[in-house]
């Protein structure tokens, strides 16, 4: 299955809203929580999120739900999470990585970085807009959430590939396109700070 | 019987400053809690001790102001993981606060069978390989990575075959 047509089994709703749940929750989600969630029967839950499965969009595995483990754990239920690899679509076509990799390897090489990080906290307080932090996060795909203690953190990475290839770089970046949301949202009483966690982005949010 | 390869990592860094100065209190003060979480990281295999205390750097005869950071992993993952993914992160975000900025490589990597604890001596023969002739199976980088199956323990003297 190609990106387009992966990317188009999400055009059903109820598999929007099965993914867009899975994908929130950061963890394993089971059949009879999704189905809640969206609002559906287990069943048809279940026959759509193994259509996501085939798209690739989500991974599956099996996990005992109860807590419970060995003989009378019962049998163990279909889980499901969102999947790592990237679906991109682009009409006409367009790639703005390849691009980015080279731009990044030359600010290495002439050893620029702080004039990325500068440049970078710029162009976040200029195009902060007038909203709240956590929308601004979530329209730029960062996925915000409280943790348990309340530290707004960011789900998703929405520089994924970059950070991978040049991980200092682009952490040092994306912390400075934050701290520049935060100056151009006149956030005052609001830090951030790198604390990274592997699979998410690399900045939170404190008070 | 296949032999598990474990991926050794040697890197390097000049102090802007000796480390008992004011200008390097901050990174000292890093050191005790970032090599407890080396320590502690899944896949950390072995890294080379200045002594008991837990901020103690290891001793050399490559220069002053050297400091050299030399360990052992499980494999590339668990690496970068530690490396790019935990607090230490944010100590290598502040890297030219302390460090003179080097125009050559100072981090190296390379394959050893498990079990054995490489010597210093290797870990800058393995960086003077990465400077002369660049990333190859005996001695590489993230980002030009070599696994296992392409290394098999070359020793850095070795001749490259041609």
């Amino acid at each position: 299955m190609d990106d387009l047509q992966a990317v188009a089994t999400l055009q059903d709703p109820v598999r929007r809203a099965l993914y867009d749940f899975v994908a929130a929750q950061g963890r394993e989600v089971g059949r009879n929580e999704a189905a809640e969630a969206a609002g559906v029967q287990r069943t048809l839950a279940a026959f759509h999120l193994d259509k996501l499965v085939e798209a690739e969009l989500l991974e599956a595995g099996f996990k005992r739900l109860g807590g419970r483990s060995g003989p009378g754990g019962g049998r163990p239920a279909k889980v499901y999470r969102r999947a790592r690899a990237e679906r991109v679509v682009s009409v006409p076509p367009r790639d703005y990585n390849t691009l980015a990799l080279v731009l990044a390897a030359v600010v290495e090489a002439v050893g620029g970085e702080e004039r990325a990080e500068a440049a970078a906290r710029e162009v976040g307080a200029r195009t902060a807009g007038g909203g709240s932090l956590e929308d601004a996060l979530r329209e730029r795909g960062y996925e915000p959430y409280r943790d348990e203690a309340g530290v707004l953190r960011l789900r998703n990475c929405p520089f994924h590939v970059l950070s991978e290839e040049h991980p200092l770089l682009v952490c040092s970046m994306n912390l400075a396109l934050c701290e520049g949301l935060l100056a151009g949202l006149g956030e005052q009483g609001t830090v951030a700070r790198t604390d990274p966690i592997p699979g998410e982005c690399c900045v939170a949010f404190s008070e | 019987m296949l032999t598990v390869m474990h991926l050794a990592q040697l890197n390097i860094g000049h102090m802007r400053a000796p480390k008992e100065s004011p200008e390097l209190k901050e990174f000292v003060e890093a050191l005790a809690p970032i090599n407890a979480l080396a320590d502690a990281a899944p896949g950390f295999v072995w890294r080379l001790k200045g002594g008991e205390e837990p901020d103690a750097t290891v001793k050399h005869e490559y220069g002053d102001h050297l400091l050299i950071n030399f360990s052992v992993w499980e494999s590339r993952e668990p690496l970068w993981n530690y490396m790019y993914r935990t607090e230490h992160l944010a100590v290598l975000q502040r890297r030219r606060e302390w460090f003179v900025r080097s125009a050559e490589a100072t981090s190296v990597m390379w394959w050893i069978p498990e079990g054995v604890i490489p010597t210093l001596e290797e870990g800058m023969a393995r960086l003077a390989l990465l400077r002369a002739e660049g990333p190859g199976p005996r001695a590489f980088t993230f980002k030009e990575f070599y696994e296992s199956s392409e290394a098999a323990s070359l020793p850095a003297a070795a001749e490259p075959r041609k």
